[in-house]
């Protein structure tokens, strides 16, 4: 079978999706590479639109019917029923198989969206125990019991009463635990959470982030993690991915993403982010827009945006820059040859700024 | 100063979700909104911000209160003038981007609509001018508006959103969580467009968010809410340099801060209402200083501030 990292479960091989639309077909996913390793948390983040919700999608066959897989491999590392380790690709299992056997059951995954996952015309109780029932052959007494547990521990309370409930009956928040409570109730492998927490406020968050920790320390799973938030990631990554224009640009562990980044556009990342103290009369945001995917971008596909662009990142890609064992970036600043360029100033001091306050930690 | 804009007083709005159980979503609440402000709403999850929201542009029939838009009383039945009125000069962002646009309509569709219903255009080319504007301004490009709503991916979504309410020029727009699913380059972009908008149309934000970093440098004034009360509300300064409540503490120590070895060690304060014996029906609003008040008993109120 194929060649995969030892102690990987999960491992995305140059991924490479695109979408056919009415304007053309718009490549988003150009060369993932991502390894996720037995119990521990990868965090992705990156632009809005750079193919992260894609990519994990992929891994559960939930690809949109305009799409089509160009090149790549997910391959999932598991033990079969005799005990025997098996290593499959993910895209050629047939859907009905991954479904079957993957999604949902050893793969579960919590969508950004939360009402595009729940049937508005079923109860949550039924939704929340229909998993339970189908992934882990309990009777209905015992589904009911687990699933009032896994509402109580996402944190909602009346939970006998909003058994009963129907999505749009809750708030914003509390559908997005119902779907992390449908996730957990299958005890999982791994969990692939798309912006978990955006719609929960700062103490729920962090009552679901440590819920997720626990269950985590409990069994072993692995964890994906989309989001925005800095401060989350900080908070749950053990690595972190960032994402540009369908590609991964920079991985590392957490905290050489944040106290040490070598691509701008991790830079740009971090310094737009506001903290309590921001009171500037405008936000930083990174200049430009995106790449249009409908048309391939020539050489590096930040450089339009990128004050510190080479002349050689408009006629070639950059390859992943090797800076320790677990640190690559994608820029060609990074070259032996490249002209040694500092970061802006301003993130000089915030980085100066956190590893001080860092420090008192220790 | 100058007459609220907005004027709510004491709504309450209950859903009956079967004989015997009753959702109190919101009771009670009171705040103001003056022309050109912006407004922070924050609170846990299911306190009923987006409830307050949706009551106020209409989508509920509120179960008692006042709400006054520009001192028009709006809260009872609608004549035809004022339920125009308010489809016009009120926008919602909403929470939920994927159920609140059309399927089956094209993005570019949707942003026009209330343009065409409003006829705020002479020729097509102007509609088309005014909508490929609108989506550059939000970030995404005029080649978008082709595309339906789950050709996109979540933060672009939530953009489409953006833009079909700012395209009207509102006087308030209800912004329901509009930026948690942006990255944060894009959140900075739609923010600085937000501010730059009120700028120029001196338009008012209602500005539902978690991210409190985000309410604390876009917001005026700013609201707490707990369980559907309004525990705290005061200046953006008051509430952030001196927390009174014990759930605005809770909520304010909880903010995440993207520093990995200070996030991973960091204890937050932890807030039970039923421990502390508090119940919120018992309290009345006390002044303290400014526009500053907290929901208290007087002895709540005394141990708070001791
Ligand atoms: N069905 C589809 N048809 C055409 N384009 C699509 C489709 N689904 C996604 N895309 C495009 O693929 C790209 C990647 O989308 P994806 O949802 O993975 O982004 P994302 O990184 O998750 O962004 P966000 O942070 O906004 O959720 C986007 O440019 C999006 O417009
Ligand atoms: N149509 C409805 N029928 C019954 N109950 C409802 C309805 N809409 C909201 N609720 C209930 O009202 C309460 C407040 O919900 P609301 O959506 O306003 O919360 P929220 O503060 O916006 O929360 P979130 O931050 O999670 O979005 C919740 O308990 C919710 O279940
Ligand atoms: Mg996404
Ligand atoms: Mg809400």
């Amino acid at each position: 079978m194929a060649e995969m990292n030892e102690k990987a479960i999960l491992q995305f091989q140059d991924l490479d999706i695109s979408f056919r639309t009415n304007a053309g077909t718009v490549h988003a996913i150009r060369g993932v590479n991502l390894d996720l390793q037995r119990g521990e948390t990868v965090a992705i983040v990156g632009e809005s639109g750079s193919g992260k919700s894609v990519t994990v999608k992929a891994c559960v066959g939930l690809l949109d019917a305009n799409a089509t897989v160009n090149s790549g491999k997910i391959l999932y590392r598991y033990t079969d029923e005799k005990g025997a380790q098996q290593v499959v690709d993910l895209l050629t299992l047939p859907k009905r198989e991954l479904r079957r056997t993957i999604n949902g059951s050893k793969i579960a995954m919590v969508f950004q969206d939360p009402m595009t996952s729940l049937d508005p015309t079923m109860t949550i109780g039924k939704q929340i125990m229909e998993g339970i029932l189908i992934h882990k052959k309990a009777d209905k007494a015992a589904a009911r019991a687990r699933a009032l547990e896994l509402l109580e521990l996402v944190g909602i309370t009346d939970a006998e009463r909003r058994m009963k409930a129907y999505p749009h009956q809750l708030s914003g928040g509390m559908r997005q635990r119902v779907v992390i409570a449908i996730a957990l109730a299958s005890d999982p492998e791994i969990l692939i959470c798309d912006e978990p927490t955006t719609a929960l406020d700062v103490t729920i968050q962090a009552r679901i982030l440590e819920l997720i920790k626990d269950v985590q320390k409990r069994l072993g799973i692995s964890v994906i993690y989309i989001t925005h938030d800095l401060g989350v990631v900080a908070k749950v990554a053990d690595y972190v991915n960032v994402m540009y224009a369908g590609k991964i640009i920079e991985v590392g562990n957490v905290n050489e993403i944040f106290y040490e980044p070598k691509h701008p556009y991790t830079w740009g990342l971090l310094a737009a982010m506001p903290d309590l103290e921001t009171d500037d009369d405008r936000l930083a945001s990174i200049p430009g827009s995106p790449p249009n995917l409908l048309h391939e971008p020539v050489g590096d596909a930040f450089a339009a945006r990128n004050a510190f662009a080479l002349k050689i990142d408009e006629k070639a890609e950059p390859p992943m820059f090797k800076i320790s064992d677990t640190h690559y970036a994608a820029t060609w600043l990074l070259h032996p040859d490249a002209p040694k360029v500092e970061m802006p100033t301003e993130l000089v001091a915030r980085l100066e700024r956190a590893r001080k306050e860092a420090e008192k930690y220790l | 100063m100058s007459e609220p804009l907005l004027q709510v007083r004491d709504l309450n709005q209950h859903f009956k979700v079967s004989r015997s159980f009753t959702v109190k979503a919101v009771n009670g609440v009171s705040f103001d909104i003056f022309p050109g402000e912006t407004y922070g709403l924050v609170g846990e999850s299911g306190s009923g911000k987006t409830t307050i929201g949706r009551s106020i542009i209409r989508l509920y029939n509120p179960t008692s209160g006042s709400i006054k838009f520009e001192g028009k009383e709006i809260a009872g039945k609608l004549d035809r003038d004022t339920e125009g009125m308010l489809r016009r000069d009120m926008q919602m962002i909403f929470q939920d981007p994927m159920s609140s646009l059309n399927p089956r309509k094209k993005v570019g569709d949707i942003i026009g609509e209330g343009l065409d219903i409003h006829h705020r255009y002479v020729t097509a080319a102007e509609r088309d001018d005014v909508i490929s504007q609108m989506l550059s301004k939000v970030g995404l490009s005029p080649a978008h508006a082709e595309r339906y709503p789950h050709q996109f991916s979540g933060g672009q979504r939530q953009r489409v959103g953006i833009a079909r309410a700012l395209v009207m020029n509102p006087k308030l727009i209800i912004a329901d969580e509009c930026i948690s699913a942006l990255d944060v380059s894009i959140q900075a972009q739609v923010v600085n467009l937000m501010k730059d908008i009120q700028e120029s149309t001196g338009c008012a934000y209602l500005f539902i968010a978690h991210d409190l970093s985000m309410v604390k440098y876009i917001s005026d004034r700013i609201g707490v809410l707990h369980l559907g009360y309004m525990v705290e509300t005061g200046t953006t300064d008051e509430i952030f340099a001196n927390p009174v409540h014990p759930y605005t503490k809770s909520l304010l120590s909880a903010v995440p801060i993207p520093n990995p070895e200070v996030e991973k060690r960091r204890k937050s304060i932890a807030y039970d209402h039923v421990a502390e014996g508090i119940d919120y029906a018992k309290g009345t609003e006390h002044q303290l200083e400014g526009t500053h008040s907290v929901l208290a008993t007087d002895e709540e109120l005394a141990r708070w501030t001791a």
